[in-house]
Order: C-alpha cells, then structure tokens, then sequence
C-alpha cells in the first residue's frame, strides 16, 4: 500500500472497526457495503481526511460509492490535491 | 398482475375486526405472535414456502421455509427456557441482520419472554441505558459485538444470560453460551407460551426530548394492526417477494419486517449489506422483488446516485413502493414515479403506534409531499397547540393526534407512567408531530413539537447525546439539535462551551465526534460541533435549544423573552 492507503487503512482500524477485531482490510474491501463504516460515520471519516490532507471534499462528491474501499477513497483524495495545485 | 384494490374497497366497511376473522382469533383466544407468524402458516399448508431469503452482501445465501420458521423458533425457544429464562422477562436481540435476528425475535415470543431489539451500531453507552432500564436477563448477540457486552456486564447484575450465535466455545467466558441456530436439536413440537392478547411482546426503545429513551410496550395483539396495514397500506399478497430496507432494531424492522409480511404469509428477502446503489438494484433485480418498503434517506442516495444504474437492471417486478421514517419530499416521489414507473407511497407512525396510521394507500391520488390520509380503523386529526382541541380549518398547523384505541398502540413506556400519561392531552394521543390538514384531507408534515431529532428516519434524544458530551474532559456545557440535510433531513449539531485551558480545533472536533459516535451510535454523531462562547438559557438557567435550532433552519425565533441576557 503507498503512503496514502496506508494512512486511511490506520485510520479505519483505529476508529471503525469493533475491539478485538481481526477482520484484515484491504484495498478493495467494501467498507460501506460490508458494514464496517455506515453513511453516518462517512463524515468524520471525511473530516480526517480533510484535515489530514488539507483538502476540501464538497458533500455531493461524499458519496457511500466514493467511500466504499480505501482505493477509491485515495483516489477521491488524489482527486482533489490535484485540483488544489490546479492539475 | 397488479393486485392493488381500488382505495374504496380497501376503505369501505372496515373494521379492525376483519383482521381477526383472518387471522382466525376468536375473543378470548391465546395469542402469541411468534405462533402465528410461524406455527399458523404450516398449518395453513404453506411449510414449504420461502418465508425467508438472506443474503450478505458477499452474495452469500440462506433459504429458510415456513417450515424451518416453525422449527427454528421451536429450537431457539426451548434453548431459551432451557437456561431458565422465564415469561415477561426481556430477551434483547443485538444483533446484524443475521437470519438469527428474525428466527430468534418468534423463538423469544413463543417463550411469553419479551422481545427487546436493539440497533447493532449502538455503543456501549446506548447499550447499557437500554439493558438498565429495562432490567434485560439475556441477550443473544454475534460475536463481534460481544467486547460491548463483556464491558458493561458487570454494571447489570440482571443479565444472567449472553448468547451468542456465532462463537467457538473455547472464546466463552462467564455467563456466555454458544447457540448455533444450524446445530440446535429439532423441535417439530414446543408448547407455545399461553401468551393472551394483552401479554406484553415486543418492547422498543424511542428517544424524547427530556431524559433517557423510554421502553415502548407492545403487546400480542398489535399483530391485528400490523397484519392489516401490511396487507391494505403495503399491498402485501400471498405470492409477492418482500423487502423492508429497515433493520429489526428498529419498529419498523420487527412490525412490518417480520410481523407484518409473515402473519400474511408473505416471502421476504433481506440484504444484510450496508448502501450500495449497484448491489440493491441487483438485489431487486435477482430476487424478483415485487413490495419495497424503504425510507426516504435510502431514496435520497439512490436519487444521488443517479437514474443510469437503474437502465443496467430489469426492475420489472416491483409493484408496489412505499416509504417510512421522516416525510418524503415531493422531489422524491416525482422521481420514483419517472424511474420506476411508479411512485413511493408515504407512510407515517411511530414507535408509540406501533403500525401505520397516516398514509398514502394503494390506488389512492397521491399529492406529493403528502403523509396522505388517516388509515381506515385510526381517527387523526391535528390539535389546536394550546387548547388541544381539533381545528377545524383547513390549513392550520397543529399537533398531530389520533383517538386511543387502535389494536397496536403501546400500552405504556416501561416503568414510566408520567411519560406515557404526558402523551395523552383532552382524549387524544400526541405523536409529537406537527401537521396541517388540506381541505381533501390530506395530511402535510410540518415539523416535530419538540427537540427531538429525526436523522435518516430514527429518531435521537438530545439528552442522550449532551449527557455523552459532557463526558469529555473538555466540554462544560452542551446543546444537540437538529441541522437540516438534503439527504437525512436532519442530522445532530452539536453546540459545546470549553472547560477553561482547553481550545477550539479541528482535531478537537473531530476526537469529540468519534467518541460520540463510539460511545452512543453513528446516528447519535454529532456532524457538526461549533464551539461557542455561552448557551442561550432562561432566567432559570435551563438550555434553549429551540433558539439554536431555529437558526440552524433559518426560521424566525418566535418569543424569547424569558431568555437571559447572553
């Protein structure tokens, strides 16, 4: 996993998965369709990512689909770093 | 082939009455709803139909007949009585939804125990307010829930029993019991618990403005309301494929997500899976689903997510759609009615009701934006707000009431008489709404009466929630209100004041709103926290959230007179 990845992968075993877990999570693992982040938990998860990445995620791009495994959520990021330098 | 009666048939000469005859209850007859949403259907002949299909969102499969109902519930229940667990006494079910969810809600009331649902995304905190209260004695669970039970067992000397269905024996500590609902001994036979129609059944947990959630009593013959509504306001038919989108932790999960559709001895599918717009309509599509009972959030993501996914899947099966949970705006119905060829019928009820008592029946001229009209058997109306009488123009905001009455209205809140008799003001009930009444009829949400808020269609005690704030070190005082949403329609705003030598950030928001969410339930989150110098408060110093909330929704604050200077 590259940097990235890997910090949204910390960041979901931290605070969304149950104690004692030992579920693994990869890249492509549905988190929003397996249950592991509900769409009500997408917005502190938003809010990490934000802060961390000194970005701004509009809420119509929020999506459970946008959010649903950390490949496309690195992806949602990359997305909008890249707009902030204007590539 | 629609089945849709004519709005007149499914209205003229009602009586709750027809329920019974169908049902096959005479006056003084036992009753016990997990027998007839089990044991009656095989009796009927139907042990071979599909009562329930599963599915993950994995695609893994489960298929279970009547006949495995009846079977399974035998099991659960002797299990059940077995460890000594005795009638009346709570049973929560804590769990996803796991076929053991719904086989297990008929195993517990075949036992004349009471069954006590509760949301599996509720932390620690809201888990244990709820067993508290109702003084639970067991509560079956998966394994993966199990640390939120080991961490309070202690603090409830009540809770003998943790079952839980999916664990190793070798990973069981004190109290715990392993039940695998696939390796239980058959149990053709069980002597069902002679529950009456008056015996307490299903007890759920609401939230109110003031204090902790209140237990919600039902009792057995709610399933006269819930077996009717399900068949004239869901169109429910012998031959349909049902899904109800909402989870058995919730009222709408146990009244018309298993007592509704299997009293009519209706097949239902459930997809125990998290949102996902490609796999439900996928869902849909394989499983042949003809009712689709939803919730206006769902419908609002699926709106999102656009009409382009919906071409990729024959959805041709579908016949009936209705919604639940918080009023479905008229965006909403204009759409389903374009996409699905058919548009989504409002339903409104509660906790307290138990079954739908305003809504849009099949057949009849839908307005949307509407909650539609009082269901055939309910007497609703809307009060005037200070002398509780009906108003009797056209048009005028009021309290939403209904006359007392109807077979599944609660009989109490547990061990809260002041609260329930609160709800009952000059002959009427107050379902805490408020709404106007058009000159056909028709009912137009306006608003809750009170503080509660309505997130994605559950309702959110602010109590709770500033109880939970105030348990960071760094909070000194709290408010939770309602912020609007496009697509929950409300969602928690928090108002906090810090403790001296703390300061507002981003990271402070942000540990506050985890531990929220950890603590109480993702829905309890707050999605905002502003950090504020002081709280408005009365002369007497108590909170006013109405001030905050009317800012939040841009409405006019009305008489503030009382407040203290800030």
């Amino acid at each position: 996993m590259d940097e990235l990845s890997q910090m949204i992968h910390d960041y979901v075993i931290k605070e969304y998965l149950e104690e004692g877990s030992d579920q693994e999570i990869g890249e492509t693992t549905p988190l929003i369709t397996g249950g592991i982040v509900d769409s009500f938990s997408m917005v502190s998860l938003k809010r990490f990512l934000e802060k961390k990445c000194s970005i701004r995620i509009p809420d119509e791009d929020a999506t459970p689909a946008a959010f649903d495994t950390i490949q496309s959520i690195a992806g949602l990021v990359r997305r909008f770093q890249a707009q902030q330098v204007g590539v | 082939m629609s089945h849709l009666l004519t709005c007149n048939e499914l209205t003229n000469d009602f009586e709750w009455f027809i329920a019974e005859r169908e049902l096959g209850i005479r006056k003084g007859d036992l009753i016990n709803i997990g027998s007839m949403c089990s044991d009656r259907l095989c009796d009927l002949g139907l042990s071979s139909r599909p009562a329930l299909i599963w599915e993950d969102y994995q695609g893994n499969q489960k298929r279970y007949t009547f006949g495995d109902l009846r079977r399974l519930s035998n099991s659960i229940a002797s299990f059940i009585v077995a460890l000594g667990v005795q009638p009346a006494e709570r049973v929560c079910l804590f769990m996803d939804r796991v076929p053991e969810l719904y086989i297990g809600f008929l195993g517990i009331l075949k036992t004349g125990a009471i069954a006590q649902p509760l949301f599996s995304a509720f932390g620690e905190e809201s888990l244990f307010v709820r067993l508290q209260d109702a003084g639970t004695t067991a509560i079956i669970t998966q394994k993966k829930h199990l640390h939120k039970i080991r961490n309070i067992r202690q603090q409830l000397p009540l809770l003998r029993h943790s079952i839980v269905v999916d664990i190793n024996e070798a990973d069981l500590q004190q109290t715990e019991v392993s039940l695998r609902m696939d390796k239980l001994p058959a149990a053709e036979d069980l002597a069902v618990y002679p529950t009456t129609a008056e015996s307490p059944s299903v007890l759920h947990y609401t939230s109110g403005t003031t204090g902790q959630p209140k237990g919600a009593q039902h009792v057995h013959y709610s399933i006269v309301s819930q077996y009717l509504t399900s068949k004239r306001a869901l169109d429910l038919q012998p031959d349909d494929v049902y899904w109800c989108n909402a989870d058995p932790g919730w009222v709408t999960g146990t009244s018309y997500g298993i007592i509704g559709p299997w009293s009519n001895g209706v097949t239902q599918v459930v997809l125990d899976s998290g949102f996902n717009a490609e796999r439900w309509y996928g869902f849909i599509e394989k499983q042949h689903v003809s009712v689709w009972y939803s919730a206006p959030t769902a419908i609002r993501l699926l709106m999102k997510e656009g009409a382009e996914i919906i071409r990729r899947h024959d959805l041709s099966s579908l016949r009936h759609l209705a919604s639940v949970g918080e009023p479905l705006n008229p965006e909403a119905v204009i759409w389903s009615e374009e996409v699905f060829g058919k548009p989504f019928h409002d339903t409104f009820w509660q906790t307290e009701t138990g079954c739908i008592v305003i809504t849009n029946l099949p057949g009849m001229p839908i307005k949307p934006g509407s909650m539609g009209k009082p269901f055939p058997g309910i007497t609703a109306t809307v009060l005037d707000t200070k002398t509780y009488e009906p108003l009797q123009q056209p048009g005028i905001a009021g309290l939403i009431a209904l006359r007392p009455g109807w077979p599944s209205q609660i009989r109490g809140y547990w061990k809260n008489d002041a609260g329930f008799k609160a709800k009952f003001k000059n002959g009427w009930y107050l379902c805490g709404d408020r709404a106007s009444i058009d000159a056909d009829g028709y009912f137009w949400f306006m608003g809750r009466d009170d503080d509660v808020i309505n997130t994605g269609g559950h309702l959110v005690g602010p109590f709770e929630i500033e109880s939970a704030l105030l348990e960071h070190p760094a909070v000194a005082e709290s408010a939770a209100v309602a912020k609007p949403d496009p697509v929950n329609m409300e969602v928690v705003k928090a108002f906090v004041t810090l403790k001296s030598g703390f300061t507002p950030s981003d990271d402070l928001e942000l540990e506050i709103m985890n531990r929220i969410r950890k603590r109480l339930s993702p829905l309890a989150m707050p999605q905002e926290i502003e950090f504020v110098d002081s709280l408005p408060k009365t002369r007497s110093g108590k909170i006013v959230r109405r001030i905050l909330r009317c800012k939040e929704f841009n409405e006019p604050v009305g008489d503030i007179s009382t407040i203290m200077e800030e």
